[in-house]
């Protein structure tokens, strides 16, 4: 099979065309055969560009192109010219090419005619009127050229500046506001001008008129408004507690209370003012003093007496002038124990403190700080100090202080330059010393916890201990004592010097008992038991016979030896509230008032009433003699009393 | 009696003049800003004594030229006012005895 031929033939009929088209002839109403089919296949077509020269459209060109060669000079361009040129070059080669049509001697023809066109162009000048005859320009020959740069890419990219920093102000003006700008400008001007020179005022304004620059003024405006305002303040302050207070201020000044003389010799206290803050509530009152110059500022200590609680301490300063609020405060870490003011400085507080640092405030600064610190590394105690007094300006005039403490040194403290020095006066050493581990032989020491100085002798002093011994000690000697007096059970609270006998001295302590020596006596003068642990005992500063005590249950006791010798004059319950014990009292150096503090943080002040107060009668005839001397002898006929049948 | 009334009024011209120099009350702009700024406020209010608006705004036009864009002029006698302005771009004092200006910056 595969051996068969097959014969193929080339013919010119269109494959495609289909051989047997029926279409209806509508006039015969039949379908008839189509016979003859088109057999033109077109494989190629393009149209061309050419139009024939003696077309319609040719000739219309051929006239036009007449009529722009004898414009050809007028034109400049010699590119134009060439690329019409170089077009025509083409063209005209095309069209005479089609022109002819029947190509003879196209070639011959065409390259005379490209050799001429070349050289139309070359020469500028060539003659136009040659060319243009055989140029034909295709009007409609348009070559399209196109081309794209290329596109740069887009990038986004954002920023944002900081805002711009601004403020926010507000003020108020009215005409008094300006009017006192300009008033105070002109008044701080004119003290500046006297400084310099004195000129009268009218010749100032005109200077200023000239200068007209205020600058320096801008800043002093600020800071003295404020300064004047706490000022105003603070008058404004004591008026109104004045105004609030105001019997409690007409009792202070002018009760006197009348029944004082239905009581025979017993007295009241009257209370007067209550001076508590809020901060201080947990806190016991620990020390009160009145300060040495101003009568009416007393500053207190506050702490805790608690073994277990303790916390922060503080230190206010309150007038009597305005009992709501206390005039300078001062806090500190550690639970205050004792304060002193300084005679020789009033403006110098000593404060002593629980962990044993002692410090030094200075109150006419204006921080909240104290001004000289001790530290662990300074020598502070190492148990808290009971108590700090100053004493008088060393050789080299710089302040010093004592203090007391439960670690049994007396400690010196000196203010010198920036710092605290401080020196071991005496270290209180308990007699008899015991077997320490290894055979050592160790020194114990008492725990002090009061002490005072003698008004007048100034080497001498007392300190009591907890163990309930008095020792008598001079600065000059450090490790001896002058004498030792076996005075309680119980840790001595407080010893105190008489302001006016110089050899009497009073001492109070837990074991409920008063009691009053004589400093060359061993035993005591005056016992008193008050039925109750007693916390501060205080001589009153206008009579060697007059004392004060306080005790635990909250009572306040005055005494009066001249009067009654076994009796107070006055047991007064002073605090409200259960479960406060009074701590402390002072008497006021001026006024007849006493203050006492208490567990609770509060200072009650009490006036003493007359009968408290009795001067010694005096005979008809005899001047009365005001004076030390008289309460000398007073108190001195009441110790012989006493003392003769010992004496003996 | 009319002598009294003299005086007061005496007391009265002397203090408007006396009080009549520029007063800077508060102010956080440089130095030289601060002496440009004020000399242009006295000039301004000198020139419009009468027309505070006109005084503001020559200042505020002037103070736009020289040292940038929004700022912000009151000019009067009495009022109160909280403003917000840029750090370092406010000015406010009295001048005339009777007039306060206040100048701030703030876009």
């Amino acid at each position: 099979e595969l051996k068969q031929e097959f014969t193929r033939t080339l013919r010119a009929d269109n494959p495609h065309a289909p051989q047997n088209i029926v279409r209806y002839s509508f006039k015969e109403g039949e379908y008839k055969l189509v016979d003859y089919m088109d057999q033109t296949a077109i494989h190629f077509s393009l149209n061309g560009n050419l139009i024939p020269k003696d077309s319609d459209e040719g000739r219309r060109q051929s006239i036009r192109s007449n009529i722009e060669a004898e414009k050809a000079p007028v034109e400049t361009s010699v590119e134009t010219s060439e690329e019409a040129e170089t077009k025509d070059k083409e063209h005209t080669g095309d069209t005479e090419a089609a022109g002819e049509g029947e190509g003879e001697g196209e070639t011959t023809v065409e390259a005379p005619e490209a050799a001429e066109t070349v050289e139309a162009p070359e020469a500028e000048e060539p003659p136009p009127s040659k060319a243009p005859e055989k140029k034909l320009p295709n009007q409609f020959n348009f070559i399209e050229r196109a081309s794209m740069t290329p596109i740069n890419p887009l990038r986004e990219r954002g920023c944002q500046s900081e805002p711009i920093p601004s403020k926010n102000f507000s003020a108020n003006v009215n005409q008094w506001d300006i009017y006192d700008a300009y008033v105070e400008e002109l008044q701080k001007m004119e003290k500046a001008k006297e400084k310099e020179k004195s000129k009268p005022q009218t010749i100032k304004v005109e200077e200023e008129k000239r200068g007209g620059r205020k600058l320096s003024h801008v800043e002093p405006q600020h800071i003295e408004p404020i300064t004047r305002v706490a000022r105003a303040a603070k008058i404004a302050e004591r008026m109104v507690t004045l105004n609030t207070f105001d019997d409690i201020a007409q009792d202070f000044k002018y009760f006197e209370d009348a029944s004082d003389e239905f009581r025979g010799q017993q007295g009241t206290l009257l209370p007067l003012w209550n001076f508590q803050y809020e901060k201080t509530k947990k806190l016991a009152v620990t020390a009160i003093s009145w300060n040495p110059k101003y009568k009416d500022l007393f500053g207190v200590g506050y702490g805790s007496y608690d073994f277990m609680k303790q916390g922060h301490g503080m230190v206010l300063l309150y007038s009597l002038k305005n009992p709501s609020f206390p005039e300078y405060m001062f806090s500190s870490n550690s639970g205050v124990m004792c304060l002193d003011f300084s005679s020789e400085h009033p403006h110098l507080m000593a404060v002593g403190f629980y962990d044993g640092n002692v410090a030094t405030y200075d109150l006419r600064k204006a921080t909240s700080q104290p001004t000289h610190k001790s530290s662990a590394g300074s020598g502070k105690h190492t148990e808290p100090v009971w108590q700090v007094k100053w004493q008088k300006d060393d050789m080299d005039n710089n302040s010093n202080f004592f203090s007391v403490s439960s670690d049994g040194r007396i400690v010196s403290w000196t203010l010198v330059k920036n710092e605290l020095v401080h020196m071991d006066v005496i270290k209180l050493s308990v007699d008899g010393t015991m077997q320490g581990p290894e055979g050592l032989q160790l020194q114990s020491l008492a725990c002090g916890t009061s002490f005072d100085f003698h008004k007048k002798i100034d080497y001498l002093f007392l300190v009591g201990t907890e163990e309930g011994k008095i020792y008598k000690c001079s600065k000059n000697y450090s490790s001896q004592f002058l004498d030792v007096f076996e005075a309680h059970h119980m840790a001595v609270d407080t010893i105190s010097w008489n302001p006016y006998h110089l050899k009497v001295f009073i001492s109070c302590s837990s074991d409920w008992t008063v009691k009053i020596w004589d400093h060359t006596i061993k035993t005591p003068m005056f016992v008193y038991d008050l039925s109750c642990a007693v916390g501060d005992v205080a001589w009153s500063p206008y009579s060697s016979t007059v004392f004060a005590a306080v005790t635990t249950d909250g009572k306040a006791h005055v005494f009066d030896l001249n009067i009654n010798k076994y009796e107070p004059l006055c047991s007064q319950l002073v605090v409200t509230r259960k479960k406060n014990k009074t701590t402390h009292i002072q008497f006021n150096p001026v006024y007849p008032i006493i203050i006492v503090g208490d567990e609770r943080g509060l200072i009650t002040s009490l006036k003493l009433s007359p009968n408290l107060r009795k001067m010694p009668k005096e005979k008809k005839g005899q001047e009365v003699k005001k004076g030390p001397e008289v309460e000398m002898a007073k108190l001195e006929k009441l110790l012989s009393l006493v003392r003769e049948p010992e004496s003996k | 009696m009319d002598e009294t009334e003299e005086e007061k009024k005496d007391d009265e011209a002397d203090y408007k003049r006396l009080h009549s120099f520029p007063l800077i009350r508060h102010s956080d702009m440089p130095e030289e800003m601060r002496i440009e700024a004020m000399e242009l406020c006295v000039t301004a209010c000198e020139k419009y004594a009468t027309n505070n608006e006109s005084a503001a705004k020559m200042i505020k036009e002037t103070m736009d030229k020289k040292f940038g864009s929004s700022w912000h002029v009151v000019i009067g006698e009495g009022f109160g006012f909280e403003i917000t302005h840029e750090v370092k771009n406010l000015l406010y004092m009295f001048f005339g005895g009777s007039l306060a200006v206040c100048v701030w910056k703030c876009s």
